[in-house]
């Protein structure tokens, strides 16, 4: 089989590929003219596609009959600092683009879990937000436009490059946490931040509950950080939760809502940190979400962080959590049984909480699906999205798996 | 009407009750147009349901009978967008206007889609909170028309605009059914279908009760302004504030014609009658971060040859800056007795050169453009003042709004930055998108509604819906 489709592809598209790792044709199309060519050849033939990006958050482990690997689509495009915006295409790497970009004194408020070598199509595709989300919200508001490649090798551009446009319909929204169903994110349009002039990390160890209504504090008074971030002691390796509370603007500004954050914290005797230590606790959190092989995220608000946590590692063991204290969102890594997650989606559909599978090899995603329980009317018009951006149904992204929530 | 509208009525006010169809000529003239002066159609029919019930319903009866549908908020609309062909049914949601809870630990707020923008930041004041979308119109406009546009305003520079605000949304399908996207949270259920819906221009459905969260009210607010002898400068001053890293809560500009318009009017607001442009800078948060922040952006305004920045110190000189800004457009009024406020946005540094050709424009047609509009975003709203009565003068109006439109594509930017593309631009729409993606929006749009009912012939022109469908799945 294998020989038969890299041969194909050869010959019709002149595209040259591999066995993969795991013994699976494999192609990196270098252009976005050869992965849609690639793509509406796959179509055609009834080819499963799965796409790979760095291959940690969406494991390529997929049965697919050809891996898309969006290695070489990496090229960072263009950078304009005085509109704050970039181009990149979707297998840039974060830190690629992270270097780019503070080269030009800007950021983008991207700063997922996981590798700082995942691509971009892959931390858009999985909507793995990290706890900067806090101050500038979910990816979706860091993205002006995109273009996909459908699945039957049509080329899609949505959104521009303008911080403000409603020109036609937001077909980007569904491409971030859409894991790859609506179609492979070959480009994207990023809005860009001015680097801070100055920076603090303020944390603070103990207890979750203490904790928790101590974000809360700061957020109730205010407090302009950046994140509000509780870290589980497995994801932080300390014997207590942290609080991690980032603050960024001009120094007097940081100086003075520092001590503020001290204040109103001052049960929790906060350290202060800045430059390589600060990054070196970021980077602790960032890398400790691969410590298991499933990532789990929960739709949970503010105030149900403890409890929620305690359900979760009750149902599927401990494992490392982190939760935007202030803008509410929990993310679970560990090792789950399948079933042990479904039994927790239904606990948590009855309370208006989603659970979403978000890193998981194929043998979990394919029991679990990546949502699973959805609400009222949503699983069908969700189908009939799909079917827009992959008509004949040939990328493997098991968005949710009927009759199992 | 058709030889079944008898039938239709009957069935209509069977769900909502006589007095809420409308019928007669006079009645549904009313619902003519919307805040788009150039264009007009009188529906069919306009029913006002009361209750999402009653949406439901009366969307379920015309599904049976196919007959098109356009549902309607306040009617403020800049772009042709509620507008009903006379074969088609109205749905104004303006009785649907209740606040149905403020959680103010959550921040979460749940309403029907007719409560006017305004209001929900009134009913949220006693908590701290406020509904931070704030387009011009906000006193009228409705929150569920908001959402239909995905509509911005001043403070969208630092708060997003309302797509970033919508978490969940109750809404009903053309066919009927009823669907339940996103969440409390703001985590989806699945694939971002609130995204989707939201700046769908009432063509996906009708939101029934929409969830939006609610921001704190700053504890510091300083409003800023600085007058300028040159337009060039301002829009200069605008690009180097934004790329400092200090995120105004609003950053506006009002050209010369606009301010005389504002100072002559009931609206004044002290701006200064002789400068070129005003920029109206709003900082806020915490007391020690405006307080910082002021710093900087007082020393680029003197930098790009602001001649005085003036500081509203105290609520009501805030307010009164403020309402120069958001009654501009009603200022106008003053200038010619109609006005079509376009809308366009485009890469911040090319603001300088956009105002440049907009006045060269304005001399080339004959017109008088006043701009007012959202500069931290490179939110243009050049305002061609003109009288409808004279149709050379709407032909040279047409003219020259298809020519900025052109020349803020040619800057990189778009057609649309919170107007909406609607009647107005629809024949914009392929010359910033492929014929690929155009119709990529059309089978999304029949993923909602596979009849086409909803708000038919809007956003995307008809023909490019006719060349492509979905496989066998679709």
């Amino acid at each position: 089989m294998t020989p038969g489709i890299l041969g194909r592809i050869k010959a019709t598209l002149g595209l040259t590929g591999s066995e993969g790792p795991d013994g699976r044709p494999r192609i990196s199309p270098d252009s976005i003219d050869g992965l849609a060519a690639a793509l509406g050849l796959a179509n055609e033939q009834g080819w499963k596609v799965r796409i790979e990006g760095a291959r940690t958050w969406m494991p390529a482990d997929a049965p697919a009959d050809l891996a898309l690997s969006t290695e070489r689509l990496n090229r960072i495009l263009s950078v304009a600092p005085s509109d704050l915006v970039a181009s990149v295409q979707g297998g840039a790497t974060r830190r690629a683009v992270a270097e780019r970009l503070a080269a030009h004194r800007t950021w983008v408020a991207i700063d997922p879990p996981g590798s700082p070598d995942r691509t971009l199509g892959s931390i858009l595709a999985t909507g793995t937000a990290g706890a900067v989300r806090h101050r500038f919200g979910p990816l979706r508001d860091q993205v002006l436009g995109t273009t996909v490649v459908t699945g039957d090798g049509r080329i899609v551009r949505a959104g521009g490059i303008v911080v403000k446009n409603v020109a036609g319909f937001d077909l980007s929204k569904v491409q971030i946490g859409g894991f790859g169903a609506f179609g492979i994110i070959a480009e994207t349009n990023l809005r860009l931040r001015a680097l801070p002039a100055a920076h603090r990390t303020l944390l603070a160890i103990g207890d979750l509950d203490p904790l928790a209504n101590a974000a809360r504090a700061l957020v109730d008074a205010g407090v302009d950080a950046v994140t509000v971030e509780l870290v589980s002691p497995a994801a932080t390796g300390s014997l207590g939760w942290w609080l991690l509370v980032d603050i960024a603007g001009t120094e007097e500004g940081v100086l003075a809502e520092a001590e503020r954050a001290r204040r109103i914290g001052a049960d929790l005797a906060f350290e202060v940190l800045s430059g390589p230590a600060a990054a070196a606790f970021q980077s602790a959190v960032a890398e400790a979400a691969l410590d298991g092989p499933v990532t789990i995220r929960l739709g949970v608000l503010p105030q149900s962080i403890p409890e929620v946590a305690d359900l979760v590692v009750e149902h599927l063991g401990p494992g490392r959590l982190s939760a935007s204290a202030g803008r509410g969102g929990l993310r679970w890594t560990g090792h789950p049984l399948p079933d042990a997650l479904i039994t927790l989606r239904h606990q948590l559909a009855a309370r208006e909480i989603p659970v979403t599978v978000e890193r998981a090899p194929w043998s979990f995603r394919a029991k679990t699906g990546h949502f699973g329980a959805f609400r009222e009317g949503v699983r069908p018009l969700s189908d009939r999205v799909r079917a827009v951006f992959d008509p004949t149904g040939i990328l493997m992204a098991p968005l949710d798996v009927p009759g199992n929530a | 009407m058709g030889a079944t509208a008898p039938e239709l009525v009957a069935g209509l006010a069977a769900i909502v009750g006589t007095r809420w169809v409308k019928v007669r000529d006079a009645e549904r003239r009313t619902y003519e147009g919307d805040g788009l002066p150039t264009h007009a159609s009188v529906p069919m029919l306009v029913v006002l349901p009361g209750s999402k019930e009653e949406v439901i319903a009366v969307v379920r009866l015309l599904a049976t009978r196919q007959v098109p549908w356009v549902a309607r908020g306040a009617g403020t609309g800049l772009s042709g967008g509620a507008l009903a062909d006379p074969n088609a049914v109205l749905i104004p949601l303006t009785r649907l206007n209740r606040i149905l809870s403020i959680d103010p630990v959550d921040r979460r707020a749940v309403i029907e889609p007719g409560v006017v923008n305004a209001k929900l930041s009134e009913a949220a004041a006693p908590y701290g909170l406020l509904y931070a979308p704030d387009p011009s119109s906000q006193t009228a406009c409705t929150i569920g028309g908001n959402v239909a546009e995905n509509a911005g305003g001043p403070h969208c520079l630092k708060y997003g605009a309302t797509t970033s605000h919508v978490v969940a949304l109750e809404v009903v399908l053309a066919d009927g059914t009823v669907a339940t996207l996103g969440s409390r949270q703001g985590e989806p259920w699945g694939p971002d279908l609130v995204g989707l819906f939201v700046g769908s221009e009432g063509m996906f459905g009708i939101a029934l009760e929409i969830t939006v969260r609610l921001e704190a009210i700053p504890a510091a607010i300083r409003t800023l302004l600085a007058d300028f002898t040159s337009v060039r400068a301002a829009t200069e001053a605008v690009g180097t504030i934004i790329e400092s890293g200090v995120v105004p809560a609003a950053l506006e500009l009002l050209d010369q014609a606009c301010i005389k318009a504002v100072e002559a009017s009931i609206y004044a607001a002290g701006y200064p009658t002789d400068a070129a442009a005003v920029l109206l800078v709003e900082l806020d948060g915490t007391e020690s971060g405006v307080r910082a922040d002021s710093v900087v952006v007082e020393a680029l305004l003197h930098r790009f040859g602001a001649r005085t920045v003036r500081s509203a110190e105290t609520p009501d000189a805030r307010a009164k800056l403020w309402q120069g800004r958001k009654k501009a457009f009603g200022a106008m009024g003053r200038i010619a007795p109609d006005l079509v406020v376009q809308d366009a946005v485009v890469p911040r540094t090319a603001l300088p050169d956009l105002l440049d050709t907009i006045t060269a424009l304005g001399r080339q047609y004959g017109l008088t453009i006043a701009n007012v509009f959202h500069a931290g975003d490179g939110n243009l709203h050049p305002n061609i003042c003109y009288d409808h009565r004279d149709p050379e003068l709407r032909e040279r109006v047409e003219a020259a709004s298809a020519a900025i439109m052109k020349a803020c594509i040619a800057a990189g930017g778009s057609i649309t930055g919170e107007h909406g593309v609607g009647s107005d631009k629809i024949d914009y729409m392929p010359l910033i998108f492929d014929p690929t993606t155009l119709a990529t929006m059309c089978a999304v749009r029949r993923a909602f509604d596979p009849t086409e009912s909803a708000n038919p012939g809007k956003v995307v022109p008809i023909h490019y819906c006719r060349e492509w469908r979905p496989g066998p799945l679709g």
